[in-house]
């Protein structure tokens, strides 16, 4: 037996008291327990985040509807988005990574623990500055409460003279401290897939997952940055009289607009590679096959990482560039399309002929497969200049990446939570909670965000706090809050059963899906020094091969 | 599935020796990600400083006022070499030349930063250039100004290992972390060169 793991556990005389667990949380520099910090940060900020979503689609729902004045709505949209990618998705991504990394490549820790902490609880700190705004922001004019610029923050609305007060500041300096805290954990990631894999983990035996990773974390580093240095631009402005944004000493607006989206666009895909990550290690063990052309995955990703970083301005058709740089853009941005249809049709290739099994991550996964390709088709509609001039700022591009987000980014979140909640815990999520939520959250995304497109392509523009009625806008948009409503409950079932499963849910065990991957092979939940003994890999499966010794995948790789 | 056990057991196939398993040192390869993250915030604002070249609405211009400082970016340029040789010391375990080298490398970032101010004061008194003056005070000092902080940055590093290794605490155990934080002097003067060819030789 290898009880050796129990029986240190079991050496512990008693237990723990309230205040000393708080105590061991707060000063951790465990890889694991970070990660658990992480998520259950972005978990709270994406209630916070839905709840203003809510708002937003009440006041929408009919014409001339006065739930909320134009002010509070401004502040809900841009703490909606501000909240949804720099306090959820980037969060809850990390802490996936950071959760699984060393577990996959067999590592005892992050290859710079106290570093690790010290990103997270910028984090934490960033999130709760920006929120602070809504006790804090009029500063002493009295004026605003929560930043009201909008996630983008436009030059010139940022300038003293149209945000008096302190408002813009605590987006500015929230937004900062998430990037400082975002490039600590990139560095954090890049050291240890690169300094601390197990011995025979070679770079091409690594699972999907850390070569994910790996790519995203250099996309941090030089996708984040330019957004810190607009930022400190910004800071110059309106504390020490700068004039980078300043239109009457000659500042440029535009140029805001080219550094946010030179941060703005390879975000997105930061935010997706580590979904294209889950899929790439849950689609194969449902399929019971490895992975469909591993090599070529690696490359699209790092193609991806590549044209990604050059396609910002498809953001900016709309203010009059030159004919050569929207061609220049409409053509990188169409390009992007090739390799994330490599990686599409690999997990297709992977599905295919495999004896698949649609428990609730391989429903999601499912999900995301069809939803993200939509979002691309839609996106690749409007890298065509002369039609995104025509929808341009519209709820066309609002559904667009809304479908990105929700429907490709969320949808591959909820699978990781069912994949690996019972390595995380020690208890399998309830599958028939699963199933509601799934085909609640199915129903809800399709109805808010299939007919969003339509009163986009009616003309509506967003970011309205209110429209006329015989637009034929109104009962589009009430079904579209309906579906929102839909996915809350559905989130609700969702946090249900996270709480519910923690005590009650079915064992899990150490290896309950029957995978390949090295986190399966000690137990659930991991003691905090993850491997008894260091692991060596010979293959890019190396559960497979203990589990086959007349077989092993070493034979062919 | 007794997994973690037979894990541990895992054969490298029958009759190759076992490899030697080497990967890149962790504090090399952070530094390194932390120098491609500084890169990419120094871009942006020498893309800033190019782009407003010839902007500024009022004067004083860049041509008026500025004089390429020739001593101090030599004194900068030659600390990088004097660290260098110090690093190689170390290795050596030569701990008084070391220092010595070491010592010499602080005072000559130390001049340079003294340049810096020298200059500064001459831009603000003589010629009334402040950072709200106008577009080129606004990306001069906050180009020039974010090197400087990293200068400093780096001296207060450097002070560090120099005053532990005057407490004998630096030996040639620690040559691999001295080599990290070289690493990141090397990178602070190469931005340097990058900035003194644009401030001082496009942008006049």
């Amino acid at each position: 037996m290898a009880s050796n793991v129990m029986a240190v556990d079991r050496m512990r005389i008693q237990e723990p008291t309230w205040g000393e667990t708080l105590h061991e949380w707060v000063t951790t520099v465990d890889h694991k327990r970070i990660g658990i910090l992480y998520i259950a940060l972005a978990l709270f900020f994406l209630v916070v985040g839905g709840v203003e979503a809510l708002i937003i689609r009440i006041q929408l729902m009919s014409a001339h509807n006065d739930f909320v004045s134009p002010q509070v709505f401004n502040r809900m949209f841009t703490m909606h988005g501000t909240t949804m990618i720099f306090f959820v998705a980037m969060p809850i991504l990390f802490g996936f990574g950071n959760y699984l990394v060393p577990l996959m490549i067999g590592a005892r820790d992050m290859a710079f623990p106290r570093l690790n902490a010290f990103s997270f609880w910028l984090a934490a700190i960033s999130g709760l500055v920006l929120y602070f705004s809504f006790l804090g922001g009029s500063g002493l004019y009295a004026a605003g409460t929560a930043p009201d610029v909008g996630w983008w923050a436009y030059a010139p609305l940022t300038a003293r003279a149209f945000s008096p007060g302190s408002s813009a500041d605590y987006w500015t300096i929230a937004v900062l401290v998430s990037g400082f805290g975002s490039i600590g954990t990139a560095i954090n990631l890049i050291a240890t897939i690169l300094s601390m894999r197990c011995q025979g983990m070679t770079l091409g035996r690594m699972p999907l997952l850390a070569w994910l990773y790996l790519t995203m974390a250099a996309m941090v580093l030089i996708a984040v940055t330019p957004l810190s240095a607009a930022q400190i631009m910004l800071l110059i402005d309106r504390y020490l009289g700068g004039h980078f944004f300043d239109t009457q000493a000659g500042g440029s607006a535009t140029l805001w607009m080219h550094f946010f989206w030179i941060f703005g666009h390879p975000e997105v895909y930061i935010l997706v590679i580590p979904c294209f990550a889950f899929m790439s290690e849950i689609i194969p063990v449902f399929s019971r096959k490895p992975i469909f052309g591993y090599p070529v995955m690696v490359a699209a990703t790092v193609c991806i990482a590549f044209v990604s970083m050059s396609v910002w301005a498809h953001h900016m058709f709309t203010i009059g560039m030159s004919s050569y740089a929207n061609s220049f853009f409409t053509i990188t941005t169409m390009a992007v399309g090739v390799p994330t249809g490599i990686k599409i049709f690999n997990w297709l290739g992977t599905m295919w002929g495999g004896r698949i099994q649609f428990k609730t991550p391989m429903l999601f996964a499912v999900a995301f497969l069809f939803q993200f390709l939509i979002a691309g088709l839609t996106g690749i509609m409007m890298a065509a200049s002369p039609f995104d001039w025509q929808l341009s700022l519209s709820y066309f591009v609002v559904a667009h990446f809304h479908y990105v987000i929700v429907g490709g980014i969320l949808f591959a979140i909820f699978a990781a939570f069912y994949y690996w909640y019972p390595k995380a815990t020690g208890r399998m999520l309830s599958e028939r909670l699963g199933k509601i939520h799934f085909w609640l959250f199915v129903i809800g995304f399709h109805l808010t965000f299939d007919l969003m497109h339509v009163p986009g392509l009616l003309g509506m523009p967003r970011r309205i706090y209110t429209y006329e009625p015989g637009r034929g806008w109104e009962t589009l948009n009430l079904l579209v809050s309906v579906g929102a409503v839909i996915q809350a409950v559905a989130v609700l079932v969702f946090v249900l059963n996270l709480i519910l499963s923690y005590w009650k849910g079915a064992r899990a065990g150490k290896d309950p899906w029957d995978a390949w991957t090295l986190e399966w092979s000690i137990s659930s939940p991991p003691p905090a020094y993850n491997f008894a003994a260091v692991p060596a890999v010979a293959s890019r499966r190396p559960l497979w091969d203990l589990k086959h010794p007349e077989d092993p995948d070493s034979r062919y790789e | 599935m007794e997994a973690s056990r037979a894990l541990e057991m895992t054969p490298t196939p029958a009759g190759e020796p076992v490899p030697v398993w080497t990967l890149p040192d962790r504090g090399k390869v952070g530094m390194v990600s932390f120098i491609i993250a500084e890169s990419a915030i120094f871009t942006i604002f020498v893309v800033a400083y190019l782009f407003y070249l010839g902007k500024s609405l009022t004067g004083p211009t860049p041509g008026d006022v500025l004089e390429a400082p020739i001593f101090y970016t030599i004194c900068l340029l030659s600390s990088s070499v004097t660290i260098h040789l110090a690093g190689k010391r170390l290795e050596r375990d030569q701990r008084a030349t070391f220092l010595a080298l070491w010592l010499l490398t602080i005072v000559l970032g130390g001049l340079f930063m003294y340049g810096t101010a020298q200059e500064w004061r001459r831009l603000i008194y003589e010629h009334g250039l402040t950072i709200s003056t106008n577009l080129f005070g606004t990306t001069y000092y906050s180009l020039v100004g974010l090197h400087a902080f990293h200068v400093t940055v780096g001296l207060l590093m450097l002070a560090i290992v120099l005053v532990a290794g005057l407490a004998g605490r630096v030996s040639a155990a620690h040559s691999a972390r001295v080599d990290v934080l070289s690493l990141y002097w090397h990178f602070v003067d190469t931005v340097w060169v990058v900035v003194f060819t644009v401030v001082y030789v496009i942008g006049r």
